[in-house]
C-alpha cells in the first residue's frame, strides 16, 4: 500500500478548562490516500471537530495536542513552525466550515475573497487574479459568473455561499480538502447539489477529502470509507460496504439503528428492549379539530406585495398528525406563528374547537381561554428555554399564568410532567446551560404538553438533535399522542422524519400546498415534481444486512 | 463534574454556591481581585468614615496650618489646619452617596424608557430615541452645569444633572438589548404560556439583558463621581466646609504655586482610585451575574 497522504497516530487532544483538564481526542488513527473520501461521523462532543482542528492546528488557545503525531505529504505537522502552517493552509489542505455567512467577509465582495487566497499563497498576481477567480466561480457552477464576482454575502442564497466557500477553499488545488458538516442548515435539495459538486471537484482533482458530519446516510452516500468516533475515541472504522453489512461497535449498531430509513417505524429507531419505545397503538381519529380556510399573510406594501402563505386551507382531525414540509423560505413557519395566534394573518379564517380564532388578536390571545388548548414545541431547545430559569421554573411558567394551582400542587404537576417526559427529578433545579440538547428538549416538551393541549404543533423539534436523542424524542412525541390524545401538525424540511409519526402529509412550496395525501401514499408515488425532487435529495443510508432477512451486502448508494 | 453541579442544586448550596463563584471569579483574574478589594475598602470608608478617622474633619487649628504630611497627619493639615487625611476618608461617603444615587436613577429611568423603546419599536422607539439624542447632543458636562445653575446649588440637583446627563447611555443600551432578545425561542414560548406583553418584558427580556449593563453601570459609577467632584470644584452644589474631593482639590490648587501641594494632591487621588476600582470592576462584576459563567 502506497504511503497515505495524511496519517495521524495516537492523537490526543486536551483542553484546559476550569474544572480541570478534559480529554476531547483520545489516541486517534486516521489515515487519508490520495484521492479518497473519508467520513467521520459522531454525535456532538465526539470530538470529530476537534480532530480537523488539530490537523490544521487551529485549536483554540486552551486546546493543545498532547500526544500523536500528524504527518501530511511528508511534513511533521505537530511539529511545524506557524509560517510552514500558513503556507499549508489553504494551499495544501483547506476547509469548508458549517456556517457559509460565517465564514464568508460580509463587507468585501465574493470574487475579491476568492482573489485574496489565490494572491496570499502566490497563485495568482493581482493582474490575473480576477480571471482566474471568475474561472473558480464557474467551478463551482455559479451562473453569471462575471456579475457575480461583484456580489457581498449577504445577497446570496445559502447555497450559494457554500459555494463561494467552496470555490475559496479549492482556489489554491489544494491536495485534501476538509468540510466540517458542509451541509447543516441548508435545505435538503440544496444539500444534494452541494455535496455532489464536492464530490465531483474532488474526483476531477484527485483530492483527497474528509468529510465530518453527524449524519451517517450522508456519510454512506460520499464516502469511501467511514470512521465512527464516540467521546473522543474511533469506536470503528471500515469500508461503507462493510460497515452497514456488518457494524461490529454497539455504538455504531445504535446509530445506524437510530438514523430513520425509508421503511423503519418511529419504534425501530431504538433497540427492541428499551422501554420508551412507543407503541404502535393509535387512537381513532375523531371530529374536525382544526380547519384553516383561505389563509393568507401578505407582507409588504399593497403595490408590493409578497405573500408568505398563498390562500391555504387544509383540516385536522382530533387525534391526527399532519406532517406540513417544505424548504426554507416555503411559509411554513408564518404558517405556523398564525396558528399559534402569534401573528395575525391578513385573510382567512382559523376554526379551532368549534370557534374561530383568526378574529382574535394576536394580542389579547395570549389570555384567551383557548389560549392552553393550542401549545407548540420549539426547533431550538437551547433558545427556547429562558437562560436565567431553571428547568422547573419553565415548566411551571404556563400553569402559573393560565391555571389556577397553588404551590403544592404545581410541585407535583411539574413532578408528574418531568416523569412524563422522561426527565429526572433532580435535573429539574438546573439551569438550561447545565443541561444536554436532549434534556432541554424534554423541558420544552413538558412546558407545551404541562396544560394538557389538543393541539401540538412541532417546529423542527428534533433539527437541533443527535440521532441518538432524536430517536428517543420521536418515540416520546409518539407515545404522548396516544396519552394525552393530541393531534400534532409536524413542520419539518425532512421528509424522513415527518412520515414517522404523522398520518396525512402537506408540501408547500412558495406558500401554496402543492401536494397533499397519506403518508405512505405520497413517499411511494409523489405526484408532484417538487415532491419527488425533495424525496430524491435525501440521503439514506444502505439498508442494514441485519435488519432486513439477508446477509448479503448490499451495494452502497452513491448517489439517490 | 456531574457530581458537583448535582450537590449543589440544593437551596442551602445557593450561597455556597455563590461565594465559590465569587473566588473563581476572583482568582481567575488578578486585576478583578484587586479591583473588588479596592472597592470593599471605598465603602468601609463611606460608611465607617468618620469614626475611623483621627481627627474631626471639620475641626480648625490656627497653630498648625498648612504642615506637610508627617506621623501625626498623614496627608498633612489645609490652610485653616484641618487634617487632609480625615477629611478625604470623610469625604468618600458624600462622593459615593452622590454617585450611587445619581446612576441608580439613570438605570433605572433609563433602561425602563429604553427596553419599552425597544420591546415596541414604532413610534416609541423614534420619540424616546429622539429625545435621547436631544441630550446627548449637549456638550454633557455643560449640560449638567446648566442644570445645577437653573435649579439651584443643591446636592439634590447634582444628583439630578448626573443623572440626566446618563440617562441617554442606559436608554440606548437597554434598548438594544432588548430588541436582540424580542423575537427569542423563550419569548415566544412565554407568550405561548399565556404572559402579557409586560410580564415578558419584565421578567423574560429584561434580566436577560442585565449582563452588560452591569458593566455600563460600573463604568458610569467612576464617571458620575468624577462629574460630582468636577461640578463642586467649579463651585456648583457642595458649599465648603463640607468636606469634598472636588471642593478639596479647587481649594488645594491655590496653594500648589507655592509648595503646598498635598492639599490638593491626596483628594486627587483619591478621586482618581475611585475612578479606576469602579472602571476595573465592571468585567467582574459581568462575569458575576452572568449565569452561563456560573458552571
Amino acid at each position: 500500500m502506497a504511503i497515505p497522504l495524511l496519517d495521524i497516530r495516537d492523537l490526543t487532544v486536551e483542553f484546559a478548562t476550569r474544572n480541570g483538564t478534559v480529554t476531547a481526542v483520545k489516541k486517534v488513527d486516521i489515515s487519508i490516500n490520495k484521492g479518497e473520501t473519508l467520513g467521520i461521523v459522531g454525535e456532538s462532543g465526539s470530538g470529530k471537530s476537534v480532530t480537523s482542528y488539530a490537523l490544521l492546528r487551529i485549536l483554540d488557545r486552551a486546546g493543545r495536542i498532547a500526544d500523536g503525531s500528524i504527518v501530511f505529504g511528508g511534513v511533521d505537522v505537530g511539529g511545524a513552525d506557524e509560517r510552514t502552517m500558513s503556507e499549508l493552509r489553504g494551499r495544501e489542505m483547506s476547509m469548508i466550515f458549517q456556517n457559509p455567512r460565517a465564514a464568508l467577509n460580509p463587507i468585501r465582495a465574493v470574487g475579491r475573497q476568492i482573489e485574496d487566497v489565490m494572491i496570499q499563497h502566490g497563485l495568482a498576481t493581482r493582474g490575473n487574479a480576477r480571471g482566474k477567480a471568475i474561472k473558480m466561480l464557474q467551478a463551482v457552477r455559479i451562473r453569471d459568473p462575471e456579475q457575480r464576482y461583484h456580489a457581498y454575502p449577504f445577497e446570496l442564497s445559502g447555497g450559494m455561499c457554500q459555494r463561494i466557500v467552496i470555490a475559496i477553499a479549492l482556489a489554491c488545488r489544494p491536495q485534501l480538502l476538509i468540510a466540517d458538516e458542509p451541509t447543516t442548515g441548508l435545505d435538503v435539495t440544496t444539500q444534494k447539489a452541494v455535496m455532489d459538486l464536492i464530490v465531483e471537484l474532488a474526483a476531477e482533482r484527485q483530492m483527497a477529502t474528509l468529510l465530518i458530519t453527524h449524519d451517517l446516510g450522508l456519510a454512506a452516500c460520499y464516502c469511501d470509507r467511514i470512521v465512527v468516533m464516540e467521546k473522543g475515541e474511533i469506536v470503528e472504522s471500515a469500508a461503507v460496504e462493510t460497515l452497514f453489512a456488518s457494524p461490529q461497535h454497539p455504538y455504531t449498531q445504535r446509530l445506524m439503528r437510530a438514523t430513520p430509513r425509508l421503511d423503519s417505524q418511529v419504534a425501530d429507531l431504538l433497540p427492541a428492549d428499551d422501554e420508551r419505545r412507543a407503541s404502535t397503538k393509535r387512537q381513532p381519529i375523531g371530529p374536525p379539530l382544526l380547519e384553516v380556510d383561505s389563509l393568507v399573510k401578505a407582507f409588504g406594501s399593497a403595490a408590493n406585495e409578497v405573500r408568505a402563505v398563498d390562500n391555504l386551507s387544509f383540516t385536522l382531525h382530533e387525534g391526527e398528525s399532519l406532517g406540513l414540509v417544505g424548504e426554507s423560505g416555503c411559509g411554513k413557519s408564518t404558517t405556523s406563528a398564525m396558528i399559534m395566534r402569534l401573528l395575525d394573518p391578513t385573510s382567512g379564517a382559523l376554526t379551532f374547537a368549534g370557534s374561530d380564532i383568526a378574529v382574535i388578536s394576536a394580542k389579547q390571545f395570549a389570555h384567551h381561554p383557548l389560549r392552553s388548548k393550542l401549545q407548540m414545541v420549539f426547533q431550538d431547545p437551547t433558545d427556547s428555554l429562558n437562560p436565567r430559569w431553571s428547568a422547573r421554573r419553565s415548566i411551571e411558567d404556563p400553569m402559573r399564568r393560565l391555571d389556577q394551582l397553588n404551590r403544592q400542587e404545581l410541585n407535583t404537576r411539574v413532578s408528574v410532567l418531568a416523569e412524563r417526559v422522561g426527565l429526572p427529578a433532580h435535573l429539574l433545579d438546573r439551569f438550561p446551560h447545565q443541561l444536554s440538547g436532549g434534556q432541554k428538549a424534554r423541558v420544552g416538551i413538558a412546558r407545551a404538553i404541562a396544560l394538557e393541549p389538543k393541539l401540538l404543533i412541532l417546529d423542527e423539534p428534533t433539527a437541533a438533535l443527535d440521532v441518538s436523542v432524536q430517536a428517543v424524542v420521536l418515540n416520546l412525541l409518539a407515545s404522548l399522542r396516544e396519552q394525552l390524545n393530541m393531534s400534532y401538525l409536524f413542520i419539518s424540511h425532512d421528509l424522513n422524519v415527518v412520515r414517522l409519526l404523522c398520518d396525512r402529509v402537506m408540501v408547500m412550496q412558495a406558500g401554496k400546498i402543492v401536494e397533499e395525501g397519506p403518508t405512505e401514499k405520497l413517499l411511494s408515488e409523489p405526484s408532484h415534481a417538487y415532491t419527488r425532487a425533495l424525496l430524491n435529495a435525501i440521503p439514506h443510508p444502505p439498508a442494514q444486512a441485519s435488519s432486513i432477512h439477508s446477509s448479503s451486502a448490499h451495494p452502497p448508494v452513491t448517489a439517490l | 463534574m456531574t457530581t458537583l453541579t448535582s450537590a449543589s442544586t440544593t437551596k442551602e448550596g445557593a450561597l455556597r454556591r455563590f461565594v465559590r463563584h465569587l473566588l473563581y471569579v476572583m482568582t481567575d483574574n488578578p486585576v478583578t481581585a484587586v479591583a473588588f478589594a479596592l472597592f470593599v475598602l471605598i465603602v468601609i470608608a463611606a460608611l465607617f468614615g468618620p469614626w475611623l478617622v483621627p481627627y474631626n474633619p471639620l475641626a480648625t487649628d490656627s497653630s498648625s496650618t498648612l504642615q506637610a504630611p508627617s506621623w501625626q497627619h498623614w496627608f498633612g493639615t489645609d490652610h485653616l489646619g484641618r487634617d487632609v487625611f480625615s477629611r478625604v476618608v470623610v469625604a468618600t461617603r458624600l462622593d459615593l452617596m452622590i454617585a450611587v444615587t445619581a446612576v441608580a436613577i439613570a438605570f433605572v429611568v433609563g433602561s425602563t424608557l429604553g427596553a419599552i423603546a425597544g420591546f415596541y419599536g414604532g413610534w416609541t422607539d423614534r420619540i424616546t430615541g429622539r429625545l435621547m439624542d436631544t441630550i446627548m447632543a449637549f456638550p454633557l458636562f455643560v449640560l449638567a452645569m446648566g442644570i445645577v445653575a437653573a435649579a439651584g446649588n443643591t446636592i439634590e440637583n447634582i444628583i439630578y444633572a448626573t443623572a440626566i446627563i446618563n440617562l441617554p447611555f442606559y436608554a440606548r443600551m437597554a434598548r438594544t438589548e432588548v430588541a436582540v432578545r424580542r423575537q427569542a425561542g423563550y419569548v415566544q414560548a412565554a407568550r405561548l404560556s399565556g404572559n402579557r406583553d409586560w410580564r415578558i418584558l419584565a421578567f423574560q427580556i429584561f434580566p436577560n439583558s442585565l449582563p452588560p449593563m452591569m458593566v455600563q453601570i460600573s463604568l458610569n459609577m467612576g464617571w458620575a463621581i468624577l462629574n460630582a467632584a468636577g461640578l463642586s470644584f467649579i463651585g456648583l452644589g457642595v458649599s465648603p466646609p463640607t468636606p469634598e474631593w472636588g471642593i478639596m482639590v479647587a481649594e488645594g490648587a491655590n496653594y500648589i504655586v507655592s509648595g503646598q501641594w498635598w492639599l490638593a494632591v491626596f483628594p486627587g487621588l483619591a478621586l482618581m482610585l475611585a475612578v479606576f476600582t469602579f472602571n476595573l470592576l465592571g468585567d467582574g462584576l459581568r462575569d458575576l451575574v452572568d449565569p452561563l459563567r456560573r458552571t
